[in-house]
């Protein structure tokens, strides 16, 4: 994307962001571009979805967080305002943003509809845009993103709901198809029941695969079964239902970002099984040679997914009624929200209701 | 002689000529992987004459030249067997160190004569030698059967293989016949001028060279990494472009590190595959007729073997020791 030759305006914006590694939020005034020459939209958030990815980057877990940091990726809300050259878009339009808002359009990644994987990527919040300056994310009253970056959100789902699709949905949807774990009668494990895991289930069971839950967990059982849609549940510390259940699976999707270990979850796989690691764990897990040789099975990463394929998987989403779990909360509990976050405490995302409780200082 | 030397109707028996001397070998005999029995005769990269034939079989005559490769039994009717995957049988029959339909223990092919049902010997291409051919039943039928399983045949794409021995040498000739760059990435800066010159890799990488892998990030579609010894893999990782696949058919006797962000950054995978089905298998010899591959041997008799063995496991060969079984006094 080529830079105006025009200034770039900026305008206000309030929201709330961390300071410092101690990962607590509060009130910043801040502000976005503006440039009605270019292909920006506009837009009030309404809600923002909580990711586990936030508390990782307001603590810097990962080592590159910019203070101040304006967190937050599943953001949802109405077209305020469309530059010039918007075709997609116009005000009143309900719509979400994921995790990019920027990526360099000519590389083979960007190519293939695979923004996610361009090296030059920009994230929503804490990158650097091509004009130099911060990107900040939903934890704020607006957003700002070219319209590439920018999905159409359903009318027959609740907005509040839909927003964690935007990184938990495309993060669980994006493997199942590329791993060609969404053909019907597929058997199809989750490992791990939280913000991703639990959407992982619901778009499993949408493709028509029994599912089964994996987890640390039997006190999750009962919901994953119930409420869920989930099939069947292994406790992954009980040696015999692991025993039982080798060799049983198509795929999984894992979703854990703890350290685990992999050798149990690669004796579940059938022959030629695949396993996909959504999860973020920093430090490298064992990998047993022997199971992986001798089922010719696959261990796989993957992170997000492109905008043409977010936008696919929201509009099956919108199809087949599949929105979050969520816990609404207000702005200023952000803060105790993350301290639950950070021992699971949440079934199964905290969305954050912007539009209402967002306040000026 | 063990009663499964008896010829049935549908097994062929042949007088062993050659017989490859394979890593395995020297994992099993040693007991690296736990579970060995003993006495063991090693060996599964047989090549032979064909001296007697069941009544049912219909495949080959008496005078033929045949192989025998890893596997001599399977259960024929799990879903593996069904798709021509006797490998991943779970009742897949080892031709040594196994137990046999009959409950005996099978022994491989560092000896005279082998008996073996039909299903399991292939016919050994009229234009190959022999001894040099001996090794592609193991060696060749491993990098053959994963490049194909994960789409590594694409002309023009880049392959990297790690490790230069009996199995990567034969990966390098296999990737140049798909039309493949080849690179051999080894920690054995001595290995390049024969990789290049030799082999016909198009180029060579230090993998203990900081600044060369840096140089060569991102750069390769696939890599077979063919190392048993425990490895890093977050370099290996590294070279890969976005949606590489690494291929691991190597077996490291304890597991290897695996970091997952450069996994789920360019959505890369880590695959095994262990050596092939026998269609699969005779496909590869007909492949490597076809382009005139064969290993590259050392020749020797059955009384150095234990030298041979010891040189293995330094690495000290060029690149594969195969037994003239026939001229040998055992």
């Amino acid at each position: 994307m080529s830079k105006s030759p025009e200034v770039e305006h900026r305008r206000k914006a309030f929201g709330w962001a961390a300071r410092d590694t101690s990962g607590v939020l509060s009130p910043f005034n801040f502000s976005r571009r503006w440039n009605t020459e270019e292909e920006d939209v506009a837009f009030k958030v309404l809600f923002c979805g909580i990711c586990h990815s936030d508390l990782h980057s307001i603590k810097n877990e990962w080592g590159f967080a910019k203070y101040p940091m304006v967190p937050g990726h599943e953001i949802v809300g109405i077209v305020t305002e469309v530059g010039n050259k918007v075709s997609k878009f116009k005000v009143g339009d309900k719509v979400g943003v994921g995790c990019m808002v920027g990526a360099c359009h000519s590389c083979s990644s960007c190519s293939s509809d695979l923004e996610n994987y361009c090296p030059k990527m920009v994230f929503t919040y804490g990158g650097t845009y091509y004009d130099g300056t911060p990107t900040y994310g939903g934890y704020s009253d607006s957003m700002v993103a070219n319209e590439r970056y920018v999905v159409k959100m359903p009318e027959s789902i609740p907005l509040d709901a839909s927003a964690p699709l935007l990184c938990a949905g495309i993060t669980v949807y994006s493997p199942l198809k590329h791993f060609g774990l969404d053909k019907p009668g597929m058997h199809i494990g989750v490992v791990g029941l939280g913000g991703l895991g639990h959407v992982a289930v619901k778009f499993a069971k949408a493709f028509g695969a029994e599912v089964t839950v994996i987890s640390t967990s039997p006190a999750k059982q009962k919901e994953a079964i119930e409420h869920l849609g989930a099939d069947s549940f292994l406790v992954s510390r009980n040696p015999e239902q692991m025993q039982a259940a080798m060799g049983t699976l198509d795929g999984i999707i894992d979703t854990v970002s703890a350290q685990h270990p992999l050798l149990p979850l690669l004796a579940l796989l059938k022959s030629q099984g695949k396993i996909v690691m959504v999860g973020a764990p920093d430090r490298p897990l064992e990998l047993p040679v022997f199971p992986l040789l001798m089922g010719r099975k696959i261990i796989a990463g993957s992170c997000i997914g492109g905008m043409k394929e977010t936008q696919e998987m929201i509009d099956f989403a919108g199809k087949h009624n599949i929105t979050a779990d969520i816990e609404v909360i207000s702005m200023d509990y952000v803060n105790t929200a993350m301290e639950r976050l950070a021992k699971a405490d949440v079934r199964y995302r905290f969305v954050i209701d912007v539009g209402n409780t967002l306040n000026k200082a | 002689m063990p009663s499964s030397m008896e010829n049935g109707e549908d097994d062929v028996t042949l007088k062993i000529l050659y017989c490859g001397v394979c890593h395995s070998d020297l994992h099993s005999v040693k007991n690296g992987w736990g579970g060995a029995k003993y006495p063991l005769v090693p060996g599964h990269e047989i090549v032979g004459v064909v001296t007697k034939v069941g009544s049912s079989v219909k495949k080959f005559k008496v005078g033929d030249h045949v192989g025998v490769g890893v596997i001599v039994g399977s259960c024929t009717n799990c879903e593996n067997c069904k798709q021509d995957l006797e490998n991943y049988c779970p009742k897949m029959i080892l031709t040594y160190g196994s137990t046999d339909h009959d409950g005996t223990m099978t022994y491989g092919g560092y000896s005279d004569i082998m008996v073996a049902h039909q299903n399991f010997v292939l016919k050994f291409p009229d234009n190959l030698p022999l001894d040099a051919g001996a090794p592609l039943l193991c060696a060749g039928i491993t990098v053959y059967s994963p490049m194909k399983y994960y789409g590594m045949t694409e002309a023009g794409k880049h392959l990297g293989v790690v490790g230069l021995g009996g199995l990567g040498h034969v990966a390098v000739k296999i990737g140049k016949a798909f039309g493949l760059k080849v690179t051999v990435i080894s920690t054995s800066p001595k290995k390049e001028k024969e990789a290049i010159e030799k082999l016909g890799a198009d180029s060579f990488l230090v993998s203990r060279d900081p600044e060369k892998m840096k140089a060569a990030l991102g750069t390769i579609d696939y890599i077979v990494d063919t190392v048993s010894a425990v490895h890093p893999l977050d370099p290996l990782l590294g070279l890969l472009k976005t949606n590489g696949k690494l291929v691991q058919v190597g077996l490291p006797e304890k597991p290897l590190e695996l970091p997952i962000f450069p996994l789920a950054l360019g959505r890369k995978l880590v695959g095994g595959s262990n050596i092939g089905g026998l269609k699969e298998t005779q496909e590869m010899l007909d492949f490597c007729a076809k382009h005139n591959i064969v290993a590259d041997i050392e020749l020797i008799k059955m009384d150095y073997i234990n030298t041979a063995m010891e040189r293995l496991s330094k690495a000290d060969v060029h690149y594969r020791f195969v037994i003239d079984v026939a001229n040998s006094s055992l």
